[in-house]
């Protein structure tokens, strides 16, 4: 099986976000980047149809320089190589979450014979959740997002997905090629080992410049349907309500809190 | 000058953090009181290459670098100094002695599964007599027609009782001269016991072995006859750097810690933090984690070069659990009450620590080992 995962690179959830001088970009400097964390559930589920299936697990991402770290991260893993589309600077930051995909699909375009294209379910950055259903239909493949279990049946070329919903789980099946959003629960992903770690710098990770696609981002950012306005922190936490004095009077008050204020009585 | 590190150097110490935090942190004070050794967490370990960082693959290792190993000691001893214990025993004292001396075969035989982690190693050294003074071992040994005959006790052995292998040293008779040898486990003669009580490090296996005629192949001596002194001291020089770093792991445990309750404790109305006298011990301890981990480093960076780096070395790890001692105390002050209570774990951080200025050299070795490198003899 040839299978591609499509990874993001994402600040670290603990990181503390501060708005650019624009107010519709985040300030990137002191940022820690991390590899979105549904990206890891997708990896480590190709890593084991690969491993069950034999073929090789394709990393692909879209992004600045210091997207090579997180790449080199998901060979560490156990990807056999990986497609970089070098992001410039200036330009793509315009791009729409269309824009993007195109520029994925294109990547994907270079190489044929793709079995399943693997993503996780949403980006933890922006939680659009767009990327999975914009390259399943810019493909025209079927697909299936929030996956908390898969099964293929390589020789049918068939997949049996489980769905999650809100509080259920739906079963659906689909033909390869597919697209697949991978959902927290879907797998426990593997520490890389350190062995694999020292490998990865010596795997393939080919670099791809937006022009090698025929795309550039001016015309993509022009293209654009979704424009972010502008973003807001949310407010500071009010400072908490401290009861003292009288047990009785402190569960009265108490009680009358909980029924005014916080709604809950 | 570059005080970055690698991008591999990097990955393995984010990788060991997040097994530390995730794994291995969660049961660590339950396993300060039960003294349980973490054997499935040690597989884990060997699993994932943590044991083989500084060897080649060509021996199981990962094919890492002492700096790479320094960082992942550091973050294994931060949620569970006992357990760093044992990582850098089994490393530093059980795996170089083969890496360094070893035969290809002898390598291929007891350094690969050591190595890949599907057994411990340890290094029996020191002796009822035989301590800060390792030169004054009474273990003999007797040429025999088949190879060595071994007898002696040895003492306060790390991971003995799990190890596949036990590299002792012993003094044999024509010369006086020590020599060293691998013991494997359950050769007759050989018994392990791990029956101390400890004041720290109490879920790391500490072991008393006794060797009664213990019989030993030719083939298992390791390196030259009567060149043990020298491989011994040699292996302490590394094994310094190893605990020096797991030194910085307790240190930096202690000041996030002190920092954590110093922020969320009220007196007075307000948080502890907002006291100056509380401020200069965090600005102390903040100072003291920084400078010995820039040391550890820098003595790992060294031994990367192949240059010298004993003096570094043992500069790094005097200062390093001096300053684990000194923050781990700090930390259990700034804790007041609490501190002194099993609820926290602070009180487990120095009770750790003081095995650190103990043990692989005494800061008073230590520091005969540094002016020895200044002070012609
Ligand atoms: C938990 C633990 C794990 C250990 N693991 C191992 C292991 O895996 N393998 C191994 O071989 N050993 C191991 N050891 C032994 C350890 O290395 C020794 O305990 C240490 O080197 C000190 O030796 P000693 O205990 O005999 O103390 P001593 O040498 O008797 O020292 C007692 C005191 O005298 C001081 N002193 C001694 N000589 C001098 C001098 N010349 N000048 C000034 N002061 C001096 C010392 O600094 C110390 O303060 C371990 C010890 C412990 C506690």
């Amino acid at each position: 099986m040839k299978i591609a995962v499509l990874v993001k690179q994402v600040p670290d959830t603990a990181t503390r976000i501060a708005l650019a001088a624009d107010g519709a970009s985040i300030q990137t400097s002191g940022i820690k980047w991390v590899l979105n964390p549904y990206d890891e559930f997708a990896i480590e589920e190709a890593l084991k149809l690969r491993d069950a299936h034999t073929g090789e697990v394709v990393l692909v991402s879209f992004g600045p320089d210091r997207v090579e770290e997180t790449i080199r991260q998901g060979l560490a893993m156990g990807a056999d190589r990986a497609i970089w589309v070098k992001e410039e600077p200036s330009g793509s930051a315009e791009m729409d979450y269309l824009g993007r995909a195109q520029v994925l699909v294109a990547a994907l375009a270079q190489e044929a014979e793709w079995d399943l294209v693997l993503v996780g379910k949403q980006a933890v950055d922006d939680d659009a959740a767009q990327t999975g259903p914009l390259v399943a239909a810019l493909l025209n493949w079927p697909q299936a997002m929030v996956v908390l279990g898969l099964e293929v049946d390589a020789r049918a070329r068939r997949l049996k997905v489980i769905r999650e919903l809100e509080g259920a789980t739906e079963r659906v099946e689909l033909p390869m090629p597919a697209v697949l959003g991978a959902q927290r629960g879907l797998n426990v992903p593997r520490y890389p080992t350190l062995p694999n770690i020292m490998k990865a710098k010596r795997k393939e990770v080919r670099q791809v410049a937006l022009a090698d696609l025929g795309l550039d981002a001016a015309s993509l950012a022009d293209d654009r349907r979704v424009v972010v306005e502008g973003y807001q922190l949310p407010p500071p936490r009010p400072e908490p309500k401290v009861l003292t004095g009288d047990p009785a009077e402190a569960a009265a008050e108490l009680v009358q809190l909980l029924h005014r204020e916080a709604q809950i009585l | 000058m570059n005080f970055d590190l690698t991008a591999d150097q990097s990955l393995i110490r984010d990788t060991v953090k997040d097994f530390a935090d995730q794994v291995v942190a969660p049961g660590a004070s339950e396993r300060d009181v039960t003294g349980e050794v973490p054997l499935d967490i040690m597989r884990q370990m060997g699993d994932l290459g943590f044991f083989g960082i500084p060897f080649p693959e060509r021996w199981g290792g990962s094919g890492g670098d002492t700096v790479s190993y320094a960082l992942a000691v550091e973050e294994i001893g931060r949620v569970d100094a006992s357990l760093g214990l044992g990582f850098a025993a089994h490393v530093s004292l059980g795996c170089s002695p083969l890496y360094l001396y070893g035969t290809d075969a002898q390598r291929e035989r007891f350094l690969v599964p050591a190595a890949t982690g599907q057994y411990l190693a340890a290094f029996g050294l020191t002796e009822p007599g035989a301590g800060s003074d390792a030169g004054g071992t009474a273990t003999r040994v007797e040429e025999t027609a088949e190879g060595y005959r071994i007898t002696g006790t040895k003492i306060f052995i790390t991971n003995a009782l799990h190890a596949g292998y036990i590299v002792a040293t012993a003094r044999q008779p024509e010369d006086q001269r020590i020599s060293s040898y691998i013991v494997p486990a359950g050769t007759p003669g050989l018994s392990v016991r791990a029956e101390y009580q400890k004041l720290g490090m109490r879920s790391s296996e500490t072991c008393e072995i006794h060797l009664d005629g213990v019989a030993v192949p030719r083939d298992l001596r390791l390196g030259e006859p009567g060149r043990g002194f020298r491989q011994f001291l040699e292996i302490l020089d590394g094994g310094r750097i190893s605990i020096g770093a797991l030194s910085v792991g307790v240190a930096q445990a202690s000041l996030d810690a002190a920092l954590a309750y110093s922020q969320a404790r009220r007196q007075f109305g307000r948080e502890l933090a907002h006291f100056q006298a509380i401020q200069f011990k965090l600005a102390d301890m903040a100072m003291e984690v920084e400078l010995a981990r820039t040391m550890v480093l820098k003595a790992a960076w060294l031994k990367d070069q192949r240059r010298d780096y004993a003096k570094e070395a043992a500069m790094a790890k005097l200062y390093a659990s001096e300053a684990a001692m000194r923050a781990s105390l700090e930390a259990v002050q700034i804790h007041g009450g609490y501190g002194y209570m099993r609820d926290y774990p602070v009180e487990r951080y120095m009770r750790d620590a003081k095995l650190l200025v103990i043990g692989e050299g005494t800061s008073e070795i230590q520091r005969l080992v540094i002016a020895r490198q200044l002070v012609p003899q």
